[in-house]
């Protein structure tokens, strides 16, 4: 039998649906604060890498950008919210714009870098804008505190309300609602036809330019838009710590968040989240294991997860989290 | 000043030499290999155990480390990395950043974090005056074996028939193989040498660029700077890029130690900018 002919925008509409497993997800992690609040820490931290794999979804995942210096903008929002903090507002949310809006002017400046010449180049000078600004950090050391991290930052209380305790069920709290906020966000726009778009550019720039997407355009905004929820949780790190460090900015922070969307499969959005807790698992497991070695066995899972093939464990995953909660009548797998 | 400009071209001879091998498997077989730093950095261990724990003089621990990379390349090619020459450039970096990962903790995991010394002969040790420039007998030695090999290098790629061959195999591997070429040998081959001659550049350069577990991380942007900039067509291309880029490092570590290594990084985005193809790319090229 022919399926009925959707109405326009139809086939949009209804791949953009909620689907029980997402709400899976989402109850899971509000129940994981509740039930296990002595763990609050725990969660924020994940929380925080999971909106920043996130970010990174958009720009590698959707649109095919390859960066190794994405945590260029997580850096650059850690510290503009931390000094925000120390010289001006105390206000949590200000803070957060703040950063936002710094990483996003940012990615806005530094996406026109990545719109010439072939993967090495963009690799080259994603890589190239992270280094510059470690060294940056790493040289004024009157205002980034430099090696030493930025000591004094004070946060205020989050609406004027609920004061960051010890045992950091508000951070925790405030973390995972600015990561629904946004996910969100990122959620909308990569249903829509914005979105669409994107994959097809990630897939064949040549022939999306062919049917009249603005490639440049396209990549410039998403870049942009990456680049603030990265900065948005380089912000929530820092407020959520009272602290910025050098490593917000270093090589391995890019590397491993690009291990963290791996693990949990890049261009489902779900992906930043999943690998995010699987990754806090691993380290932690290994870390127990071999508290100075446990960059060892990281390599070698991210070894043989490429030569399994990520897009395998992408398709496994998908085909769990239905499977879970029995989602007979989700859309057919997307075909790439 | 002359000085520093023979200082930076011994550092950038020796960046050349171990880039060279990048500059074949990045910029002709089209694989991005983070890791190769990691093999300068296993020749760098072997010269510093073997001068410091056995006694073997250094000139001698030169073409041990040479093969000990080797082999390791040779190794590392069939099993591993030929599998993912075909596959996106996301998982060629993802596959080498973990390498990265493994060797920087195996590292550490056997001979410790700490700083690793090659013990140098004593006629490598003293400077020499000439007509007022102030050089010292190891950067000369390194100047004069690292131009040895080049020359070599240059001569083979170009006169040679496995030159010949392994840049027919690189412009178009289905024609190469239907001529007859067995390009899988000429690659595996390709791959040891280069992974040999960063083996020796680590060596070589242990005393110069300090050897600790975190060389291939904090080398990395080097060597792929050499090749992004000096482009992968030719010899000369990453030749004269390194030496710019050893002279630069240098000069400005000296005049203006505060700003670092942010010239350099600068310097590299407005050359891709401008030449995205790098510096010395032949006009039409790819």
């Amino acid at each position: 039998m022919p399926p009925a002919p959707l109405p326009h925008g139809g086939e949009l509409a209804r791949t953009s649906h909620w689907k029980p497993y997402e709400a899976v997800v989402w109850v899971v992690a509000a129940l994981a604060l509740l039930v296990f609040p002595q763990q609050a820490a725990l969660w924020n931290e994940i929380a925080i890498l999971a909106l920043f794999a996130v970010s990174l979804d958009l720009v590698l995942g959707y649109a095919g950008i390859l960066t190794l210096g994405h945590a260029a903008f997580f850096g650059t929002g850690c510290y503009a919210a931390a000094l925000f903090a120390k010289y001006a507002l105390h206000d949590p949310l200000a803070g957060l714009a703040v950063g936002m809006l710094a990483a996003a002017v940012l990615g806005f400046v530094t996406s026109f870098l990545v719109l010439r010449g072939s993967e090495l180049t963009r690799l080259m000078v994603t890589l190239g804008v992270a280094s510059i600004l470690y060294e940056l950090a790493n040289r004024f050391e009157g205002i980034t505190g430099g090696a030493d991290g930025l000591q004094g930052v004070v946060m205020g209380p989050l609406l004027g309300r609920f004061a960051f305790g010890l045992d950091a069920k508000v951070a925790c709290l405030y973390s995972l609602c600015v990561l629904f906020l946004l996910f969100l966000v990122a959620r909308r726009v990569a249903h829509s036809p914005f979105g669409y778009s994107l994959k097809a550019i990630r897939d064949n720039p040549t022939r999306a330019a062919a049917i009249g997407i603005d490639v440049n355009r396209r990549i410039v905004a998403v870049y942009t838009l990456g680049a603030a929820l990265a900065g948005a949780a380089g912000a929530l790190l820092a407020q959520t710590t009272a602290f910025a460090s050098l490593d917000v900015l270093g090589f391995d922070r890019s590397a491993d968040v690009m291990l963290v969307l791996v693990l949990g499969g890049t261009g489902y959005l779900y992906g930043g989240v999943l690998g995010a807790v699987l990754f806090r698992v691993l380290q932690d497991a290994l870390s127990a294991w071999t508290p100075q070695y446990w960059q060892f066995w990281l390599g070698l899972v991210l070894v043989v997860i490429v030569l399994i093939g990520h897009e395998r464990i992408v398709r496994r995953w998908q085909a769990l989290l239905r499977r879970l909660v029995r989602d007979r009548a989700a859309a057919p797998m997307e075909r790439r | 000043m002359l000085t520093i400009l023979f200082d930076g071209v011994a550092y950038g001879m020796l960046l050349f030499l171990i880039a060279s091998g990048l500059a074949v498997t990045l910029g002709l077989m089209n694989f991005v290999n983070l890791a190769h730093g990691a093999f300068a950095m296993a020749g760098g261990y072997l010269a510093a155990v073997l001068s410091n724990r056995l006694g073997v003089p250094f000139i001698a621990t030169l073409p041990l480390a040479f093969v000990l990379s080797a082999v390791l390349g040779a190794l590392l090619e069939p099993t591993l990395y030929r599998r993912l020459y075909a596959r996106p450039p996301l998982d060629q970096v993802l596959f080498s950043i973990g390498l990265v990962f493994m060797a920087v903790a195996a590292v550490d995991y056997f001979f410790g974090a700490t700083q690793q010394f090659v013990r140098l002969p004593d006629w490598l040790k003293g400077r020499i005056d000439v007509g007022g420039v102030d050089i010292g007998n190891y950067r000369l030695f390194i100047i004069v074996v690292c131009g040895v090999i080049t020359a070599g290098l240059q001569w083979t790629v170009a006169k040679t028939r496995f030159g010949s061959r392994l840049r027919a195999a690189v412009d178009d591997r289905r024609v190469a193989s239907g001529l007859g070429i067995n390009v899988n040998v000429v690659f595996l081959a390709t791959f040891a040498f280069g992974s040999g001659l960063a083996g020796l550049g680590g060596a070589l350069g242990a005393e110069l660029l300090g050897l600790d577990p975190t060389f291939p991380l904090k080398y990395m942007i080097y060597f792929l700077i050499v090749v992004a900039v000096g482009g992968t067509t030719t010899v000369t291309g990453p030749l004269l890029a390194s030496l710019l880029l050893g002279v630069a490092d240098v000069a400005g570590k000296y005049y203006v130690p505060k700003l670092g290594a942010f010239i350099i990084y600068s310097l590299m985005i407005a050359i891709l900018l401008l030449r995205p193809q790098g510096l010395f790319a032949p006009r039409g090229s790819r």
